[in-house]
């Protein structure tokens, strides 16, 4: 009965938001406020409902009702109940349902957070919003229906790829969507703009709380994806290239440009219509991924189970919705105005710039990753793009985009001149050669020492960019008055800082992991050992256990650094015998200069047991400075200069926002 | 109406043709890692003689079919007659994998279903399972007379998948050995 509310629920949630779209752009064209009025109503009552309908499928899977097919063929009562309720999304159906709900939950707080909109723009993009929720609500329904039930019911299910058992994996993919469905406000905002003809500053002030919304939840997203990767595939590395974490990490890209390009078109004017494109395109790479991993056309190891009946569907949104919004643009964006011009040594010239690499940048990776479907859609061959091709192509463009970003945000806007920064630059550039020369003398590297330079380069021109913000050095520059100044600044410039020095952080580590990461691979018998970057690993035990729903033969490692003992790790290999599957739990000792890493692989007493172990060098830096990127995201939202935090007046809508 | 407004409209169309063409093909088809390598070495009790080594020198010589089953394995009754027809007529050499069973259920399934095997390995600790890449049963390698993985069912061998699928692979290995002597 349940399963059928639940189904009902998505019925009425498509047809209301099939009127939510045509009543709000009905009732923008003819300025009808009850119709516009309507749209708003049917925005929360369809986010209600796709609530309605995803807590009833997660009670299905909670208490394991396998009359419904989806919980039999993906849950099992032996199964710890968090991961009965992550295993909600944990297949194609559920994690389709998440896209969804998240996506009407975005419609609906574009009617809560959009009060002070201009009614035409706002029942507009309420509009769009609500036919592109339509078109995934009729994707899940049609496709992909998780209600379906199952007779005869079984006694029990099938049970859940023990990979995706694990806590990092079960938070992953909400995290993903929010970011994802997230980029869906900026296109429907975008299109709504395209449609009235008209945009200004205050547009790109209205969408860029939504657009760093999305980015920071993708940023955390892609991190908790790189973190399961590492720990739980055990393959010793923190990103692969793979074709899945590619369609993630092109959104981000974009959005990163589309963050900054907002900043310009709020502050200043321009760039009104690249910034509405990123928009297009940023949502886009977002419904491009959805089709990568749901159609199967690519070969990764996330796929989802493979239909090509959904891959058509999908296909067909990404014309409808894509195709639709750049055919408007070509038709409409003439209309719209192009902004102020400015100087080749300002800060707009150096946001030019940022926004070219990361195009650049998403290109090379877009080109990287639909190779092998384009060669094989040309001549039949498979192949595969290898991480060599995107190592060599990305990070010269990323390397060239630190060095501006130090440099940019020091520069006025619409003019300035080098010699107003001259000194600045000499310090940093005086730091980042001497770090640069000092790794090179010691750690006898070139590229990790040009990496280290560029990171040091990036850190110093951020805290420089502070320091003149605190004005540092004039009069009264105590403690205390630091401090208030401090506490003065706008959201936005702690959020610049963060990001810029979690960038930083984020380069050390991935340097220093690309030059001094070393790994060993040996059959070791009891007793036996290894040694990596001056650690002993001695595999001292191998013991059977019982898990709650798996069997696990875990080893116990001693570390030894110069006869001391450092670290006992307990690597595992675990057999889930009612999926009939395996998984290689390895265990690591964490660091904040290391990790010490141990997997023990197939084995017996007499011939020995695999065992690889790693050494990881400021690993964990990559994502803490993820991280930090995020949470500035976050504080940038949170600056009281934005639409979103705050009613503006009109007589403050009029300035532009001095944008960090 | 310039160039530069309707790029991007046309980039999007040239994406969407070869997302298209994407869709009808597989990426998949490529082959699994463990086809055309050697079967890798073992040494494991056979299910019925305790006393009884096998290796991997055991399945070399003729063609034969290696059929990873279990007692607890429902799928696999469903093949099991089609085994029993094959071993009947003598039509090649099956090797049985008994895979995480207990020795005297898989013998009393054995003895109520019937043996269509010549030998049967047994291995409860998935020990020569995992290195073959099995991902669950029933699963049917093809082995050549060199000892070869050519071929890897997965799911149970039903009269239709005999005819259709393995007969023919069987057929091109002999062929093809009868050409190179």
């Amino acid at each position: 009965m349940l399963a059928e509310i639940g189904q009902i629920a998505l019925i009425i949630a498509l047809l209301i938001s099939g009127l939510q779209g045509w009543m709000g752009l009905q009732g923008a064209h003819q300025n009808d406020r009850r119709a516009m009025i309507f749209a708003d109503r049917a925005a929360i009552a369809q986010a209600v409902l796709c609530i309605l309908a995803f807590a009833l499928l997660a009670h299905a899977f909670m208490v394991s009702d396998f009359s419904v097919k989806l919980v039999a063929s993906n849950s099992h009562t032996s199964k710890p109940l968090i991961y009965k309720f992550s295993g909600t999304w944990g297949n194609h159906e559920g994690s389709m349902l998440l896209w969804v709900m998240i996506m009407a939950l975005f419609g609906a707080a574009m009617v809560w957070f959009g009060k002070t909109l201009p009614s035409g723009l706002r029942a507009r993009a309420i509009a769009i919003q609500g036919l592109t929720t339509t078109g995934f609500l009729a994707f899940l329904i049609f496709t992909s229906n998780p209600f379906e039930r199952l007779s005869p019911i079984p006694e029990n299910g099938v049970g859940l790829n023990p990979l995706l058992q694990d806590p990092g994996l079960a938070i992953h993919p909400p995290f993903l969507y929010l970011g994802y469905v997230g980029f869906s406000v900026a296109f429907s905002f975008a299109v709504a703009a395209l449609i009235e003809g008209r945009v200004d500053a205050m547009w790109a002030r209205w969408i860029r709380p939504w657009v760093l919304l999305a980015w920071s939840f993708l940023t955390i997203g892609i991190v908790l994806g790189s973190v399961w990767a590492y720990y739980e595939l055990g393959w010793g590395g923190w990103w692969f290239w793979d074709p899945v974490e590619n369609v993630s990490f092109m959104p981000w890209i974009a959005g990163t440009a589309l963050l900054h390009s907002t900043l310009v078109a709020q502050a200043r004017g321009s760039f009104i219509r690249w910034t509405l494109l990123l928009a297009i395109t940023t949502f886009s790479l977002s419904l491009v991924g959805t089709f990568i991993v749901r159609s199967g056309v690519l070969t990764s190891v996330h796929a989802f189970a493979v239909d090509p009946d959904r891959g058509i569907f999908i296909l067909a949104l990404l014309i409808l919705a894509t195709g639709g919004a750049l055919t408007l643009y070509a038709l409409r964006s003439g209309k719209i105005e192009h902004g102020a011009s400015f100087d080749l040594e300002s800060r707009e010239a150096g946001l030019v710039l940022n926004n070219i690499l990361l195009i650049v940048a998403t290109a090379t990776v877009f080109l990287g990753t639909f190779y092998p479907l384009v060669i094989d859609a040309l001549t039949g061959d498979k192949i595969t793009v290898g991480p060599p091709y995107f190592e060599r192509t990305f990070a010269p463009i990323m390397s060239l985009l630190i060095v501006f970003m130090a440099v940019a945000p020091l520069m006025k806007w619409r003019e300035d001149n080098w010699q107003r920064i001259r000194k600045t630059l000499i310090v940093m550039g005086a730091i980042a050669v001497l770090l640069t020369i000092a790794v090179m003398v010691f750690g006898k590297t070139t590229f990790g020492a040009l990496g280290m330079g560029l990171a040091a380069w990036l850190l110093v021109g951020t805290f420089a960019n502070y320091g003149r913000k605190l004005r540092i050095g004039e009069r009264k520059s105590n403690i205390g008055n630091l401090l208030k100044r401090f506490s003065l600044l706008p959201g936005a410039t702690h959020g610049f800082a963060l990001a810029h020095l979690g960038l930083a952080v984020c380069t050390v580590g991935i340097v220093a992991m690309g030059v001094w990461s070393d790994e060993e691979v040996d059959r070791l018998k009891l007793g036996e050992s290894i040694s990596v970057a001056g650690y002993e690993f001695t595999l001292e035990s191998v013991d059977r256990a019982q898990g709650p729903n798996f069997i696990s033969e875990a080893g116990r490692v001693v570390i030894e650094q110069s006869g001391r003992q450092v670290a006992v790790l307990n690597p595992e290999q675990r057999m889930y015998p009612v999926e009939r599957n395996n998984t290689t739990e390895g265990a690591m000792d964490v660091g904040a200069l290391r990790i010490l890493y141990a997997a023990k692989g197939e084995g017996n007493a007499e011939e020995g047991w695999v065992v690889s172990v790693y050494y990881h060098p400021l690993v964990i830096w990559i994502w803490i400075g993820a991280l930090m990127m995020a949470v500035g995201g976050f504080a940038s939202v949170a600056d009281r200069r934005h639409a979103f935090a705050r009613k503006t007046s009109p007589s403050s809508s009029a300035q532009p926002v001095a944008a960090e | 109406m310039t160039w530069s407004r309707l790029a991007p409209v046309g980039v999007f169309f040239v994406l969407i043709v070869f997302l298209a063409i994407g869709l009808t093909r597989d990426p998949s088809v490529i082959p699994t890692e463990m086809i055309d390598r050697e079967m890798p070495s073992f040494e494991l009790t056979e299910l019925r003689d305790e006393s009884v080594l096998l290796s991997n020198q055991d399945l070399v010589g003729q063609v034969t079919l290696v059929n990873v089953f279990g007692s607890w394995c429902v799928a696999c009754l469903q093949e099991h007659p089609t085994l029993m027809d094959l071993s009947r007529d003598g039509t090649v050499k099956i090797v049985g994998v008994n895979w995480r069973d207990d020795r005297q259920d898989a013998l009393d399934w054995l003895t109520k279903h019937g043996d269509p095997y010549d030998a049967i390995v047994f291995d409860a600790e998935s020990d020569l399972v995992i290195e073959i890449g099995v991902t669950g049963a029933p699963e049917t390698f093809v082995l050549d007379a060199s000892g070869r993985i050519r071929f890897k069912q997965i799911g149970p061998i039903t009269p239709d998948v005999w005819r259709k699928v393995i007969r023919p692979v069987i057929d091109a290995i002999e062929q093809e050995a009868t050409s190179a002597s």
